[in-house]
């Protein structure tokens, strides 16, 4: 009896907005304890909610990002439970009339296509943390009431690869969006799995087995080795006869172990209602013109720009795209130096390694798109020498100079000197009677020593081609 | 017992200097026993006195400015307890002022007390006070009503020219028609409830408890900028369209009361209002649908209060032993009764056995409402079905939610409605104790609705 596995998502995603859903307290991560807390957020009494129009903006663009119905009336209900990091005892969320209803999302395993289809996304808010020391607690405010969109799949996933590929396609177009920065270390975006496991036969016939919920993975690494131990775990049970439980579960990404939370019995009745205090919104078609006039451009438009307008290959284009921060700067040099091939190359081979090799960062780089455009176009126009451009971008890494700078301080300019050429090239020959003879007798491959040994002398400073050319006909002469 | 109209002249004519006046109500308040308020503020009269008297110096002086008032214990007022009438917040002192105080304090208000009420305003006899209930000053063995009884209280016993309570099921206007003053419940949301410890936010509405009509609608235009209160004050009633809903002249209305509503219609009919017979068949669910709705809003309102961030503190191991320990102790029977209603109407499929339910009802108080709207430019009833209890009646809940059927079914509509005196008259009887006459009317149109009490109140002058 082989056992296949059936998933659902429901993806956490904090939005990208300054101050909180319901108060203008700030919305960004860290600070004090408490410190980003007023009497609405930390559950006084009288406080009132006042709803904020940019987190509606956001979750309205994800709507138009993964293509959902987007509602024209919508209403927010209290989720009712008692909990320390929860100062109101209710979550204000969305039951009946969620902003987004429906969508879908594309997404390729292994070279194969596959759509994803959405339930629905709506707007709610966060509650608290919680900290333990010894028998003593500590609640800490500073994330109640930050934005949160709640991205709900159907369960369209038979695998953990495919989960993966979903959640990395989702977590990409969040952040091209502008919606939500991604971070799931810092818990911006997390995860609640569903998983069930039945037969082949009886899945495609809609038997579904009985389902688990793993809640809380904030990694993409968790959320694939989770759906895996979960796989396992009911495999386990129903193949020694016995029958998996509904119940809350909690993965322990340190040890890989799936423990209860809660079952079924202890389930809690959240006993929704309308919130009284937040009038429903109806959304005119002006404002959801004006939101879709603000949607930034999105990860699929823009490789269809940078393949069919700029002509890189989709795997170069992809490398770009695989990072905003790095596809951003692509776009801003490209806007300085028309040349997007060369600017794509240059980023790909030299930059990327850079990055990669932890020598420099995309959000704290010590130079410009400008001054990176403007490095590629000298080695362009050939008034720098190609193979220096890696060590000039090094330099600026460093110094934070600009390349001009570099060059003039460094003298790495080509100097189109013919006679300074000659002088070398004159030199070379004369320290190197042996290759020349060894050349002029037809060994041909000792021409690149030669070439190697000038290029040295001259220090970049003049162009490969005009090197090559004068060393020839030296040599033909010679 | 002088209006704030009386009173303003004398401030504004220097009669009186503010702290004089602000001197003889601190006087009598400490001089009642009758248990009206639960917070004496003394220091804070004086300042305020202080800072009124310049106001009406420089000659900026407005309709509030100098005048002695309470607000009821669950409006906050920065570095005052606000109780709510609760052990849970015996000694909760709020760092931040509710809207109505920002903007009564804008005007130079002279605060004297937080005064008593129903624990988180959920009572009709002011008897679920965790500081015991605050007293008719008519009778001092009957209840003042509620949940703003003390507020209405202080008024009648002239303890302040003017309180500021809060109605979600008739919390004004009962205590208001038991005590013999005016109570005024305006439109749903015409004053900010910001501030105010929310017992069901879609009904929670602040409003004026004064001596006259005209009282409350200087009160109302002093606070809400724009809106016309006043405007018909004093206007003749000729071809003034008047309703009476047949649902709330049965005989369950004691025969006194009804009586005094009658003799009150007939005056109005004699000096040239139409009187228009009128049905409403929904308010049979009007009481029912009024306390599911506005439990369940109040059993999720009142969850905040876990002993965890302010309030009483709860003991145990555990964070749910401490919230047990700590809403066991800190809420009383009433509050208790009414979260377990509210929390049972939302379980499961109660929600739609009953929360649903009640939330249609709630539609069709408002369709009713608006078909008699069509004919008439006002409804008189009772605001209860007879007058102020005695102290010991023991509580019958049914009983006691289903008399509520009086001053719902404007809470469940939003509309406006001010109850006023009907029996007083100046040979007023002690036996005799006061009844409340309700005027209600279209949403928004308080102006009509405080002419006619007006009327009223000035025939009986």
């Amino acid at each position: 009896m082989k056992l296949y596995p059936t998933i659902g998502l429901e993806t956490h995603a904090e939005l990208m907005t300054e101050s909180k859903l319901f108060c203008s307290c700030s919305a960004r991560f860290g600070g004090g304890e408490n410190e980003h807390c007023c009497i609405g957020c930390s559950g006084f009494p009288g406080a009132l909610p006042a709803l904020n129009k940019k987190a509606l903006e956001l979750i309205v663009r994800a709507g138009f990002s993964f293509n959902c119905e987007i509602a024209r009336f919508t209403k927010w209900e209290r989720k009712n439970y008692f909990y320390p990091d929860l100062p109101a005892a209710y979550q204000v969320s969305q039951m009946e009339r969620p902003v987004c209803a429906g969508g879908f999302l594309e997404i390729n395993v292994s070279g194969e296509k596959k759509t994803i289809r959405l339930n629905r996304i709506h707007l709610e808010e966060d509650a608290g943390k919680l900290t333990h020391e010894g028998n003593r607690s500590f609640a800490d405010y500073n994330r109640t009431g930050v934005p949160l969109i709640e991205i709900v799949t159907e369960p369209d996933f038979h695998s953990a690869d495919e989960v993966v590929a979903y959640v990395e396609k989702l977590r990409q177009i969040l952040q091209y969006a502008d919606i939500c920065d991604g971070k799931m270390e810092q818990g911006s975006l997390r995860c609640d799995v569903n998983i069930s496991l039945a037969t082949i036969e009886n899945t495609q016939a809609g038997k579904l087995g009985v389902r688990t919920e793993i809640k809380n993975l904030n990694s993409i690494k968790a959320i694939g080795r989770a759906i895996q131990a979960e796989t396992e775990r009911q495999t386990d049970i129903i193949e020694s006869g016995g029958t998996v439980v509904q119940q809350t579960l909690r993965f322990n990404d340190a040890n890989g172990e799936i423990t209860p939370m809660r079952n079924k019995e202890n389930a809690h009745d959240y006993r929704y209602f309308p919130d009284p205090d937040i009038p429903p919104v109806v959304l005119t078609e002006e404002e959801l013109k004006s939101f879709k006039a603000a949607l930034p451009e999105l990860p699929e438009v823009r490789m269809s720009r940078y393949t069919a307008e700029f002509g890189l290959s989709p795997n170069d284009a992809a490398i770009i795209l695989g990072d905003k921060n790095v596809s951003d700067f692509y776009d801003d040099t490209v806007k300085i130096y028309n040349s997007p091939k060369t600017l794509a190359g240059f980023i790909i081979v030299e930059l990327l390694r850079r990055v990669n090799l932890g020598e420099a960062n995309m959000k704290s780089l010590s130079f410009t798109a400008d001054d990176f455009a403007e490095l590629q176009r000298f080695v362009d126009e050939g008034k720098v020498n190609r193979d220096i451009r890696k060590d000039i971008l090094r330099d600026m890494l460093e110094s934070g100079k600009s390349p001009v700078q570099i060059c003039d301080e460094k003298n790495l300019w080509i100097k189109e000197d013919a006679g300074a050429v000659e002088a070398v090239i004159d030199k070379i020959m004369a320290a190197n009677p042996a290759a020349v003879e060894q050349y002029k007798n037809g060994e041909i491959k000792v021409f690149g020593f030669l070439m190697g040994q000038a290029n040295k002398e001259l220090k970049g400073s003049a162009a490969p081609a005009t090197v090559k050319n004068m060393l020839e006909q030296k040599l033909k002469k010679a | 017992m002088e209006s704030l109209i009386q009173l303003r002249k004398s401030l504004d004519e220097k009669k009186i200097s503010v702290r004089e006046l602000t001197k003889q109500y601190l006087d009598r308040i400490n001089h009642y026993t009758g248990n009206a308020y639960v917070s004496v503020t003394e220091e804070t009269a004086f300042k305020n006195a202080e800072i009124a008297q310049k106001l009406i110096d420089t000659g900026n002086a407005t309709a509030l400015t100098g005048i002695p008032c309470s607000v009821k214990d669950n409006i906050c007022v920065a570095g005052i307890k606000a109780t709510s009438g609760s052990k849970m917040l015996e000694d909760f002192i709020p760092f931040y002022d509710a809207k109505v105080i920002r903007d009564l304090a804008a005007q130079g208000y002279v605060l004297t007390g937080k005064t008593n009420m129903d624990e988180f305003a959920m009572g009709n006899s002011n008897r679920t006070s965790v500081f015991g209930n605050a007293s008719n000053p008519h009778d001092v063995m009957r209840v003042p009503g509620g949940s703003s009884g003390g507020s209405a209280a202080a008024v009648a016993a002239d303890l302040c020219a003017y309180s500021i309570g809060t109605d979600t099921g008739g919390s004004i206007r009962q205590p208001a028609s038991h005590c013999g003053v005016v109570g005024l419940k305006p439109t749903y949301e015409s004053i900010s409830r910001h501030g105010i410890v929310a017992f069901a936010g879609s009904f929670d509405t602040v409003g004026p408890i004064a001596k006259t009509s005209e009282d409350c609608a200087v009160i109302m235009e002093s606070l809400c900028e724009g809106k016309d209160f006043t405007s018909k004050l004093g206007r003749d009633i000729k071809g003034v369209k008047i309703a009476l809903i047949k649902e709330l002249f049965t005989d369950s209305v004691d025969t006194n009361v009804k009586t005094a509503v009658m003799d009150k219609v007939e005056f109005l009919k004699s000096h040239g209002a139409e009187i228009i017979e009128a049905s409403m068949p929904v308010l049979e669910y009007a009481a029912p649908a009024y306390f599911v709705l506005a439990s369940a809003e109040g059993a999720s309102a009142l969850s905040k209060f876990d002993g965890v961030k302010y309030g009483l503190k709860g003991e145990g191991a555990s964070y749910d032993e401490q919230l047990r320990d700590s809403r066991t102790r800190g809420l009383g029977d009433e509050v208790k009764r009414r979260i377990m209603l509210g929390n049972f109407v939302l379980s499961g499929d109660n929600m739609n056995d009953y929360f649903r339910k009640a939330l249609a009802v709630k539609q069709r108080v408002i369709r009713e409402y608006n078909d008699v709207f069509s004919k008439a430019d006002a409804i008189i009833s009772p605001t209860s079905m007879r007058t102020a209890f005695s102290l010991d009646e023991p509580s019958d809940f049914v009983k006691i939610y289903s008399s509520t059927l009086y001053t719902v079914p404007a809470n469940l509509a939003g509309l406006p409605c001010v109850s006023t005196p009907c029996n007083i008259s100046r040979d007023f009887d002690k036996q005799n104790m006061p009844a409340g006459l309700s005027v209600t009317g279209k949403k928004f149109d308080e102006a009509t609705i405080l002419q006619i009490a007006d009327f009223i109140e000035r025939g009986a002058r």
